[in-house]
């Protein structure tokens, strides 16, 4: 059975006329990676908000069809026993960070404190996360007063730390530099190894093709494409969908209308590399 | 015609010194792309260029006329800055009212302001949401009400802070469209971004910063292939230059047509 199972999900927000989602159908299998991909306004976030279970709890409007989360539906979820099972990194690091807290420190606590964990265990890992995000030299900081790189690093910070086995994380490295995104991808990749369920939503894909196991693309409030990460990257009709395809996939193509065929299509710079390897052994 | 930084540096007033003694001259009608990581210093760097802040040591010149003589207000017009992030530029009530709102203010004539309006709005692709509350469009978008703010004004420069965080295909593909207008027009371009694969493809000439200092201001190809450069910065280079390099195929390239060429 999947972790959280869509069936026939049509959605609106409240006061709206047009659905943010229709038609959605979608199985999230446990300790999988997923890369949500598409045109911004394609329903990217509203499924991010359907999964982490804010619709229909935190969003009313108009729900239909079954969102099953674990085995439960989704409106019989107690709303502090879900966000202690699904965490959710806000797209806009403005809206995640609460306002209420006077240091970076207490704002990494709260939800800890939420979750009810004792005081020592909670000051450890506020330490810890800290240093894996290098943001130990704003641990004193007001949240308030700080950049939007680091911003979204503390946003991130917050929910590292509350280690929850689902992770809905939305755009975490649109304000990040090209370094501090690679580390971010890094951590993401190591909680998938350690057995945690991520959904993504990145519009880097390159780093979606390096790191996901499976993609969804979405357009027009519904899920246009689902596969797996190789089989979705190198079509490019999904250029028409609002995608981008990755460079070296592109490549590969290139070299296919240039008569020189390289055994498949690469979507990253290591195979991009290990492909032109066999093609120029097979020439020699 | 120019805008230039000579011997430029910035310090807070905390004491925080952001920007060492830079120098750069952008011409009318150049497209530069600055690139580096965050906390190096790009965006102090360019609001010194549009005489938001007036440098601390050195000196900044707009078309030979140092900031320091001018207002904010008066360079802004001959420098039009789009801010990282659009909800430190916005506060009108919808789209329409807010990219008139400088035109308006500067009394411009009915037709006058209606062309400028129109161009800004066909560019950014906003057409849809002219009647909007700003704060009720998505992120991306509302980064280009800001940009259609500037070009309203019709600036001989214009600098772009991250215009790419963010966007998707669509935006991508508006904004490198966005570029070519203003290039063939001669408008000079400053765009600060995190993403290599939009410089390779649109900018010949690229100015990296790395703590608070310009270390590198050359063509795209020479700067990607300098491994010194790219590791002080800690820059990545683009995928097919890296795919290139890593086969053995040579340095600096960043076209797939060029790749495929080397094969």
């Amino acid at each position: 059975m999947a972790l959280i199972e869509i069936r026939d999900v049509t959605y609106k927000y409240p006061f709206t006329k047009k659905p943010a989602l229709h038609d959605v159908n979608c199985s999230i299998e446990k300790g999988k990676f997923y890369g949500v991909i598409g045109e911004n306004g394609g329903g990217k976030t509203s499924l991010c908000n359907l999964m982490r279970g804010l619709i229909p709890h935190f969003y009313n409007g108009e729900l239909t069809g079954i969102v099953n989360i674990d085995g439960t539906e989704v409106r019989d979820w107690n709303t502090g026993e879900l966000a202690a099972k699904i965490g959710y990194v806000f797209q806009n690091p403005f809206t995640q960070i609460s306002g209420i807290k006077p240091t970076v420190f207490e704002e990494i606590g709260m939800g800890l404190e939420n979750l009810g964990m004792e005081k020592e265990a909670m000051i450890h890992r506020i330490l810890e996360v800290s240093k894996e995000l290098d943001i130990e030299d704003l641990l004193q900081k007001d949240p308030n007063a700080m950049s939007g790189g680091q911003r979204q690093r503390v946003a991130f910070a917050s929910i590292l730390a509350m280690d929850q086995d689902i992770m809905v994380i939305d755009e975490p490295t649109s304000q990040l530099d090209p370094q501090t995104t690679e580390k971010v991808f890094d951590i993401i990749g190591q909680l998938k190894n350690s057995g945690k369920t991520i959904i993504l939503v990145e519009h880097k894909i390159d780093l979606i093709a390096r790191y996901c196991d499976e993609v969804i693309l979405m357009q027009g409030g519904t899920i246009v494409r689902q596969g797996a990460t190789a089989d979705i990257l190198t079509d490019t009709s999904i250029e028409e969908l609002g995608a981008v395809v990755p460079q070296t996939a592109l490549f590969g193509h290139a070299m296919v209308r240039a008569g020189k065929s390289l055994e498949r299509i690469p979507i990253t710079v290591e195979d991009a590399v290990e492909q032109i390897r066999k093609w120029k052994e097979v020439q020699a | 015609m120019s805008i230039e930084l000579r011997h430029a540096s910035f310090r807070y007033p905390d004491n925080y010194l952001a920007n060492d003694d830079l120098n750069l001259v952008v011409e009318q009608g150049e497209s530069v792309a600055i690139v580096g990581q965050n906390g190096a210093g790009k965006t102090t760097a360019v609001k010194m260029l549009n005489g938001l802040y007036r440098p601390t040591k050195g000196d900044v010149l707009v078309d030979g006329v140092n900031t320091r003589e001018k207002t904010a207000a008066v360079i802004g017009r001959t420098v039009g800055y789009v801010f990282q992030n659009p909800d430190d530029q916005i506060f009108n009530q919808n789209v329409r009212a807010e990219i008139e709102y400088m035109p308006r203010r500067l009394k411009m004539p009915e037709p006058e302001m209606k062309r400028r309006v129109d161009r800004a709005v066909e560019l950014t692709g906003l057409k849809k949401y002219m009647g909007k509350n700003p704060f009720d469009i998505p992120y991306p978008i509302r980064k280009f009400v800001t940009i259609a703010d500037v070009l309203a004004m019709e600036p001989k420069y214009i600098i772009f802070d991250e215009p790419t965080a963010g966007q998707d295909k669509h935006g991508t593909e508006l904004l490198e469209n966005l570029l070519k207008v203003l290039k063939a027009e001669g408008v000079g371009v400053v765009t600060i971004t995190h993403d290599m694969e939009f410089v390779a493809r649109n900018f010949d000439r690229v100015v990296v910063m790395a703590k608070k200092r310009i270390i590198a201001d050359d063509t795209a190809k020479a700067v990607f292939s300098n491994d010194e450069v790219m590791e002080q910065a800690k820059l990545k280079k683009p995928q097919i230059c890296q795919v290139a390099e890593m086969a053995g195929l040579g340095k600096g390239i960043l076209t797939i047509e060029e790749l495929v060429e080397l094969l």
